[in-house]
């Protein structure tokens, strides 16, 4: 069963060391699970960005929080790059596995069929497949001869992000961000957090039943209000642009991400 | 020319043109000049009786169609249902390759840009990928890319996608895959053909007359300063203030 917790007991549920995959930042960011993971100090994750992101990566980054990054691009879109992944590559200290962004999503999909690999279009001629071992040319074995690549299964340990709504029973309500959907069904648990719980069944109605990932593939829920602020969250709120590229300034040097993160802490502390 | 929004309004016109004849153009993120181009070319049809144009601007609601998630576009391409797409690069070599990851030794590169995204899948599937650039200067158009996020031409394997056109601040270049490299099409003025030459770092092709690029006719900036400028508002309400003032 889905349980309802905390969000400091939903953060806790994720472990150092363990592969964590957050969508892109239109999709629904848990931020306010990810200042919780930051304030319990969980380290040491691989993160998986499905299939980009943007200031939870930056924030996690800077926190010391990542040892491997899978990504196809980090970016903090019209506030301009992201300084403390620029900063980590410089350093060497984050073990990067650069991607494009329907390989993650192959990648996701394998796992969601419980299959080792999954055949991709594309990529062959890029360096990508320099960089990325584990990506395979192989001879189409069956159809026309032909080369194409394949791309492993990628099983996350946790899936992450937040969510307008979901119901008593633990069903989460996506809408049109099937990505949710495929991070939950690949991962080995799915944690939430969400605006509200609401007292209706979300599966009652073909209507309200269609965008809606069901508890089976969620293993815990937290309430946290604005949880992905300063980032979007769909019909909901807006972007916060003007935090968002007040922490772009900021985080360009070390001392200035560390005043930002400490403000960023405290704030979510405060929300909730 | 003479200011920063004629010079945007001459790209954004060159885009809609280079879109003719497509059925469905996807947009991808802080793109705001290409998605111009895309709804200049949607409203045009549109007020000529032309066949409509369907737009999938990545990040918008209203302009934005898809129900299946992230993956839907990639999809949507390899089923061969998007005509054009837009790359950009932080470096890109006369082979048409591009780099959208860094300069110098992967991994630790020396300059680090945000990543491949969905680049060295969408090069091989989308026939009409055009380049935008706006800087054009010997740093970004290189002999030949550190790393190659998406590679223009394989014979190796079948493909429909890869390079169209290349667009910058100073020139419309067209792509010739026989050959493998860029024909300098035309010049947005003032430049002229040596001024190119001067800030390009690859070798081109350059045809006996290299003319102008078009300025908009009135009716068009007609069409860009009124019903564009507002479509484009709702994903990039900045950009589309600062057009509609300037204009």
């Amino acid at each position: 069963m889905t349980e309802i917790v905390a969000l400091e007991a939903l953060a806790a549920r994720v472990a150092p060391g363990q592969s964590l995959a957050i969508p892109v930042d239109r999709s629904g960011v848990a931020m306010a699970a990810t200042a919780a993971i930051i304030e319990a100090g969980i380290d040491d994750l691989h993160l998986i960005c499905v299939p980009i992101s943007g200031l939870q990566a930056d924030l996690l980054i800077g926190a010391g929080a990542v040892k491997t990054l899978e990504t196809s691009a980090i970016s903090l879109g019209e506030a301009g790059g992201a300084p403390r992944f620029g900063a980590a590559v410089r350093a060497g200290s984050v073990t990067l596995r650069d991607a494009t962004c329907p390989a993650i999503h192959a990648g996701l999909s394998a796992a969601q069929h419980g299959v080792p690999f999954m055949p991709i279009a594309g990529i062959i001629g890029s360096d990508l497949l320099k960089v990325r071992p584990d990506w395979k040319v192989i001879d189409s074995p069956v159809g026309e001869a032909r080369k194409v690549v394949v791309v492993p299964a990628i099983t996350p340990d946790i899936a992450l992000f937040h969510a307008p709504e979901a119901d008593r029973a633990g069903n989460v309500r996506i809408g049109r961000f099937r990505e949710l959907a495929t991070m939950a069904y690949a991962s080995r648990k799915t944690l939430v957090t969400v605006e509200r719980i609401v007292d209706r069944n979300l599966l009652e109605t073909e209507d309200s039943a269609a965008g809606v990932l069901p508890s089976l593939y969620v293993d815990a829920i937290a309430v946290a209000e604005r949880g992905a602020w300063p980032l979007a969250l769909w019909d909901e709120y807006p972007a916060d642009e003007a935090e968002i590229a007040r922490y772009a300034a900021m985080a360009r040097s070390e001392d200035g991400f560390r005043a930002y993160l400490s403000a960023f802490l405290t704030h979510r502390k405060q929300v909730a | 020319m003479s200011s920063d929004h004629e010079r945007r309004e001459i790209l954004i016109a060159t885009i809609a043109d280079l879109l003719d004849g497509i059925r469905h153009v996807a947009v991808g993120a802080s793109s705001p000049i290409p998605a111009a181009g895309a709804m200049l070319l949607r409203a045009r049809n549109e007020r000529d009786g032309k066949p409509p144009v369907r737009i999938s601007i990545l990040g918008s609601q209203a302009h934005n169609f898809f129900t299946n998630g992230g993956i839907e576009l990639f999809d949507c391409a390899a089923q061969g249902r998007v005509d054009a797409f837009f790359l950009g690069g932080g470096q890109i070599d006369g082979e048409g390759n591009i780099n959208l990851v860094g300069t110098g030794d992967y991994p630790k590169t020396d300059v680090r840009w945000p990543g491949s995204f969905g680049s060295a899948y969408l090069y091989h599937l989308v026939p009409r990928v055009i380049l935008f650039r706006e800087e054009h200067s010997p740093r970004v158009f290189v002999p030949k890319v550190d790393f190659v996020s998406a590679r223009a031409i394989t014979p190796e394997v079948p493909r429909r996608g890869g390079p169209y056109a290349l667009l910058t601040n100073m020139a419309l270049f067209d792509f010739d895959r026989e050959a493998g490299g860029f024909v300098l099409r035309s010049v947005h003025p003032p430049f002229t053909p040596a001024d190119i030459r001067e800030n390009t770092g690859f070798d081109y092709a350059v045809p006996d007359v290299v003319r102008e690029t078009q300025r908009p006719d009135a009716a068009t900036l007609a069409l860009l300063r009124g019903r564009v400028f507002d479509e484009l508002a709702e994903t990039y309400p900045a950009f589309a203030r600062t057009m509609k003032q300037a204009a």
